[in-house]
């Protein structure tokens, strides 16, 4: 069974179009990510799939619920992490989980070993205000809130933004173990190299699903061969190709320029003797392997 | 560009809250026109040390100048000297976009008739003139981030402070934005970059990263990596962040 699909979902806020017949599936036990921007109706369609938010039209069910029919028995079982911190920051760490717990009807001690892994990283904090506490036991606290009446379904709207790369890291680790418990988990994030931790993707942008497919897969499509390079003088490289006859794409990827050339029969040689003439030094041009944000970025452009 | 005296100057820079020293005993300079990227992880105390550098915030001991001011003494001066653009890009929702420009250009201090200027030359070359009079509240975030940081340089500072300039933003306009920092360095503009995006500290002329409190190394990207014996920046990062000693 699928633990989500979604038909023809469409949402708009006056004359803005937020969610535009998105169609997808999750499958049980899956780590689903949503891969976009600010303003891409990532929120939108978390807010939709956890019934807090009602669509213009279309059709979505979440563990065979009806999100807008069947919203009360929905929200029994899924856990919720909104992007926007949203814990009673006067409340102290174990007095936020005890609420959550309470509202579900159930108690931290019956649950206790299905967060502990987590809740022990912050227990030596547990008179503290949720508000003293740092980002990154601030999102433990709110991962423990949304897992403590053992939800079959987990929703994480952007849980790493503004989270620091090695917070991020022990972050995926974290829902790589609960995944492993059975949870089916769906999360948005605007990182890119995120996205490789998923086990399929959708990449959304502008309220449309541009394409879903496991991470490879979406790297697989960009279908042009893909060059890294350097030289001596970075930014002044990239300008210089950007005016380059034979460009096709170029931009900055950390260390390296992506380059891809429109001559079918290009050879990096030629490229290299081109900026030789304009006095770069140092020049590397080596093939690359496509990631998912080459692809994004390919799509954006054609759009 | 890097020979006259460094833009930031500090010594023994400590900060401490009670009894917690945020900041501890950091000692760096910034040369002139160079895009200086400032990382750590949360908490590492990179916000306490960015709010001394800007005048918000007195140090416990210590010394600092910033753009030739002292920040025990001259703060308010070293408020009138910088850019600044934070994480929420601080920019008036219910104003319009020639609003928040006049705005800035007025509170540091322009002449009318230079507001009028700017508010001009700035639309046309961020292609906003035909939204001039639309709200704030109602444009696409990747256009608030652009008007952000050319509102944070209306006054044409010796140097700029980004913090997290580029978080949410899609891949593209990401890329643009770095276009505008690298462009402001060629003007001989000194910018200060807090990321969490490890591919963008590859374009910094120097990056420094805290852990708890303290600098920990300090070097041109390729220097760091060589050091560290890493492959990216992210693994620089990682190693720094997580190991918690120094190079």
């Amino acid at each position: 069974m699928n633990a989500v699909t979604a038909q023809n979902l469409t949402k708009a806020y006056g004359s803005e179009t937020a969610l535009n017949a998105l169609n997808f599936e999750v499958r049980e036990g899956e780590l689903f990510g949503f891969i976009g921007p600010d303003g891409a109706g990532k929120t939108s369609l978390f807010r939709i799939l956890t019934s807090l938010l009602l669509p213009d039209s279309g059709q979505a069910k979440v563990l065979g619920l009806d999100v807008v029919a069947d919203y009360r028995e929905l929200r029994r079982w899924y856990g919720y992490m909104p992007g926007k911190f949203s814990l009673y920051q006067d409340l102290s760490v174990e007095e936020n989980l005890h609420f959550f717990a309470d509202i579900f009807g159930t108690s931290v001690e019956e649950n206790y070993d299905s967060i502990k892994d987590i809740y022990r990283q912050i227990e030596p904090f547990r008179t503290r205000r949720a508000a003293d506490l740092s980002g990154g036991m601030k999102q433990k606290l709110a991962l423990c809130c949304a897992l403590i009446h053992r939800p079959r379904i987990l929703f994480l709207d952007e849980p790493t933004t503004g989270v620091d790369a090695v917070s991020r890291v022990e972050f995926w680790d974290m829902l790589k173990r609960l995944q492993a418990n059975g949870l089916t988990i769906i999360v948005s994030t605007p990182y890119m190299e995120e996205a490789s931790q998923c086990d399929r993707i959708a990449l959304l942008d502008g309220g449309t699903i541009l394409e879903t497919d496991t991470p490879e897969g979406v790297s697989k499509r960009f279908d042009h061969p893909l060059y890294a390079m350097k030289a001596d003088r970075q930014y002044q490289l990239l300008k210089a190709l950007r005016m380059y006859a034979f460009t096709r794409s170029v931009y900055s990827f950390g260390e390296y320029l992506h380059y891809t050339d429109i001559r079918s029969d290009f050879r990096p040689e030629w490229l290299r003797e081109d900026l030789a003439m304009l006095e770069f030094d140092q020049i590397e041009i080596k093939p690359v392997a496509p990631g998912v944000e080459d692809r994004l970025m390919e799509l954006m452009e054609a759009g | 560009m890097h020979t006259d005296s460094p833009i930031i100057e500090t010594e023994h820079l400590t900060r401490r809250f009670g009894d917690f020293t945020a900041v501890d005993n950091i000692s760096f300079d910034v040369a002139r026109g160079e895009i200086f990227g400032f990382l750590g992880a949360n908490g590492a105390g990179k916000t306490t040390a960015i709010k001394m550098l800007i005048g918000l915030l007195l140090p416990t001991s210590g010394t600092a100048s910033v753009a030739g001011y002292d920040v025990f003494t001259q703060p308010e001066q070293i408020k009138r000297n910088i850019g600044y653009m934070s994480q929420n890009f601080s920019l008036y929702n219910d104003l319009t976009v020639a609003e928040n420009i006049q705005f800035y250009g007025g509170i540091y201090g322009l002449r009318d008739d230079e507001i009028a200027r700017k508010t001009g030359e700035l639309l046309e070359l961020l292609q906003l003139t035909g939204v001039r009079d639309r709200l704030i509240r109602d444009l696409p975030v990747g256009w608030k981030q652009k008007l952000a940081f050319s509102t944070a340089i209306i006054h044409e500072p010796k140097i700029v402070f980004l913090d997290e300039p580029t978080g949410g933003v899609d891949p593209v306009t990401r890329r643009q934005f770095w276009d505008m920092i690298y462009e402001a360095a060629e003007r001989g503009t000194t910018v200060f970059v807090t990321t969490h995006y490890m591919d963008e500290a590859e374009y910094c002329n120097r990056v420094s990263i805290m852990v708890n409190g303290k600098i920990s190394a300090l070097d041109t990207p390729a220097g760091l990596k060589t050091q560290l014996k890493a492959s990216d920046m992210n693994e620089v990062f990682v190693k720094l962040a997580r190991g918690g000693g120094g190079v």
